[in-house]
């Protein structure tokens, strides 16, 4: 790749169970068929590691035993068990821990006491790094927020957690208030092939018919190369009929995602985090109708967003049930 | 726009410098093909990878923004440097462009141009044209033409002529104050309607020739004599321009016959099927190179990247090429990328394939300005056969 700077790979589990048909996990690994032949191939956590080791990435992922948060049951109870049995299988086949540093994963679904017992299982291991797995797979938000407190108040301060598949911007800002460091996802690149912008106030759907005549660039506070030099009616005529049309959005979209997490990044270090949330949320939120997960997350991370959130929002739900007239509510 | 002819081998070959906006390129040149303006791949950030000036021509379709773009919208925004965001480059329009706006002659009318479109088949009047150029403001623009492939009827050639002359005189009459113009050229596969058409065109007032009507049906056979019933009606100081001429053998019939700017397909063909040229450059390496056939097929002058024997070879596309593909990227690499479908693919073929191409007209241009352009012609004709 000639690729001078950080690389990360991951197990290959999620895309076999998510990509693949008929994948089936047993003690041994995850058995699949194969995309290329139909053969049926296994994967075991030894030669995951083994191949990881061979791509050289400074960073691994364990193969975990990953189940969709929609899904309840024993099932798991035992993936969450298998996955730490699996990490010390992962381990012992790292052949270059010195070089390479191997994240363990922690599932548990959204169950706190499964979620704990992964957590203090993978802690005792002494990793590097943990990533907190099994989320951003369609669960309600308000269990999504919850489980990654959680998994952020207990695993270690002094090593980095990784939240895998996230996400929305939204959900990055809520996740850092939350302890969180690292993110990935896919929905920057595969929303621009869509024709989607990702800005300030939300997305900007570049295929909408108004965005021909639209002069503007996608977004006027952007400094990257396609909001300085094209117009969204430009982009427009490219979007879903050429590739440049999907390399220029891709490129602002990660040019986005890049410059919020530095913006996270600094208004921590500067102490103006807080300020930098309420701001985020405002442009998203103008008329701070802000959804009420992230209300919840931000005052278990003691996040002060009252100044964002619409003062009469709970009275203004209120007032349809009630018969109370104007003057009533606003002396409430 | 300035032209001016620097240097002649062998008859009609010359080398000649072309004033164009801000740039000054060198001829026999070529002109990169794009899709509404930018290259099909190389994203704008890599245009400034590939060779400078040579590489600042683009050939622009005006058709391309019917689908999706206003004219009126176009000139809001200022025009195509504008929209582009490209302002070191130098945009020539001509309404074809050899990949997906062909011209069909059955449609075309006295009204108008016909062309097939990815936005089905259009009907382009002259004043339509006209609002084209003046909302997209190229530096340099071809009249719009009737242009017939090699086999219609001498009737339907003849109106092709009439209504292409016709049709440049309504251009220029709407002509915006900016902008040098092509008078276009057509004529089929006739040699008198060839001539007929260029000692018209000679006659009106316009900075350069555009030859259009070729590549679509001639053979390689008939061109010569088509080219050179056409140049020879045409002034010498007047730079030539010629669209549909792809393949490195045709490009050196055209300047053979005296034609100094070439539009051609042939990079984007080579991308899309995951070819990557690689006949030598240097003439150390054309010394030097083994003739001897190779396992990989019977074309040394390209590769195909696809082919599993490149899956572990770990040698840029061409030892030695400054392209930035060849400096940071193997053969394996690109392989692996074109088997997984990744857009990078595309994107690095037709960098170095726009770099190596580049690199041929140059040394055209070395052989034009040392005397052995047809010796140069001979022997690259012969090694390829």
């Amino acid at each position: 790749m000639n690729w001078p700077r950080a690389l990360l790979t991951d197990s290959g589990g999620f895309q076999m169970v998510s990509l693949l048909h008929l994948a089936d996990i047993t003690e041994k690994g995850v058995t699949f068929q194969s995309p290329v032949d139909g053969k049926p191939m296994l994967l075991t956590p030894e030669e995951s590691i083994q191949i990881q080791n061979k791509i050289g990435a400074d960073i691994i992922m364990a193969l975990d035993d990953v189940v969709k948060t929609t899904i309840t049951g024993p099932r798991i109870e035992e993936a969450m068990h298998r996955t730490l049995r699996w990490i010390d299988r992962c381990i012992a086949a790292h052949k270059r821990p010195h070089d390479q540093n191997l994240f363990g994963i922690v599932q548990g679904g959204l169950d706190p006491v499964l979620r704990d017992i992964c957590v203090r299982g993978l802690v005792d291991r002494n990793l590097p790094g943990y990533a907190i797995g099994g989320l951003a797979g369609g669960e309600d938000k308000d269990s999504f927020w919850r489980v990654v407190a959680q998994c952020t108040a207990t695993l270690p301060e002094d090593k980095p957690r990784y939240v895998m598949g996230v996400g929305y911007p939204l959900d990055i800002v809520v996740c850092s208030a939350l302890g969180a460091d690292m993110y990935d996802c896919v929905y920057p690149t595969r929303t621009a092939r869509f024709g989607t912008a990702i800005v300030p106030e939300g997305v900007l759907k570049l295929k909408h018919k108004a965005m021909a005549e639209d002069t503007r660039p996608i977004d006027p506070t952007c400094a990257c190369m396609v909001c300085k030099n094209y117009t969204r009616a430009y982009i427009h005529s490219l979007v879903t009929k050429d590739a440049m049309g999907s390399q220029l959005l891709s490129f602002h979209n990660l040019y986005y995602m890049m410059q919020l997490s530095r913006n996270l990044h600094s208004s921590i270090v500067q102490g103006k985090f807080p300020k930098f949330v309420c701001n985020f949320l405002q442009k998203m939120f103008p008329k701070g109708d802000i959804p009420e997960w992230v209300c919840n997350a931000m005052e278990v991370a003691e996040i002060d967003i009252s100044s964002c959130c619409a003062p009469f929002r709970y009275i203004q739900a209120t007032k349809v049930q009630s018969n109370l007239n104007e003057d009533e509510i606003q002396a409430v | 726009m300035k032209f001016a002819v620097k240097a002649w081998s062998n008859g009609r070959a010359r080398a000649g410098i072309l004033h164009l906006g801000t740039s000054t390129i060198d001829t026999p040149s070529l002109l990169l093909s794009t899709r509404k303006g930018l290259p099909h791949f190389i994203s704008p950030d890599l245009l400034s990878c590939l060779p400078s000036p040579e590489s600042r021509l683009l050939h622009v379709s005006p058709l391309h923004f019917l689908e999706g773009l206003s004219m009126k919208t176009i000139s809001k925004i200022g025009g195509l440097h504008q929209l582009l965001g490209l302002h070191d480059h130098c945009f020539v329009s001509v309404p074809r462009d050899s990949i997906q706006c062909l011209p069909e002659a059955n449609s075309t009318n006295k009204i108008g141009a016909s062309f097939e479109t990815p936005c089905g088949r259009l009907l382009i009047k002259p004043v339509e044209y006209m609002e084209m150029i003046s909302s997209t403001r190229p530096e340099l623009w071809a009249t719009l033409a009737d242009e017939v492939p090699a086999w219609v009827s001498d009737k339907r050639n003849k109106t092709s002529v009439d209504r292409t002359i016709k049709w440049l005189d309504e251009c220029i009459s709407l002509s915006p104050a900016s902008g040098a113009v092509f008078g276009a050229i057509v004529g089929g596969s006739s040699l008198e309607e060839r001539r007929r058409c260029a000692q018209e065109v000679a006659t009106r007032n316009v900075s350069g020739y555009w030859v259009g009507g070729l590549g679509l049906g001639e053979s390689m056979d008939e061109r010569p004599a088509l080219l050179n019933a056409v140049i020879e009606a045409l002034p010498e100081e007047k730079p030539r321009l010629i669209c549909g001429l792809g393949l490195p053998e045709e490009i050196l019939q055209g300047i053979a016959a005296g034609v100094d700017l070439f539009e051609s397909t042939y990079i984007y063909h080579l991308t899309l099927g995951g070819f990557a040229l690689t006949f030598p450059l240097d003439r150390t390496q054309i010394n030097a190179l083994n003739l001897a056939p190779s396992d990989v097929g019977s074309d040394p002058r390209k590769i195909n990247l696809r082919a599993t024997v490149f899956r572990k070879d770990t040698m840029p596309i061409v030892e030695g090429c400054t392209c930035y593909t060849c400096r940071n990227h193997t053969r394996a690499y690109i392989n692996h990328l074109l088997n997984v479908h990744e857009m990078l693919a595309q994107i690095l073929l037709e960098i170095h394939n726009t770099h190596h191409f580049l690199g041929f007209f140059r040394l055209i241009r070395e052989a034009i300005n040392a005397g052995r352009f047809e010796e140069f012609r001979k022997e690259f004709v012969q090694r390829w056969r």
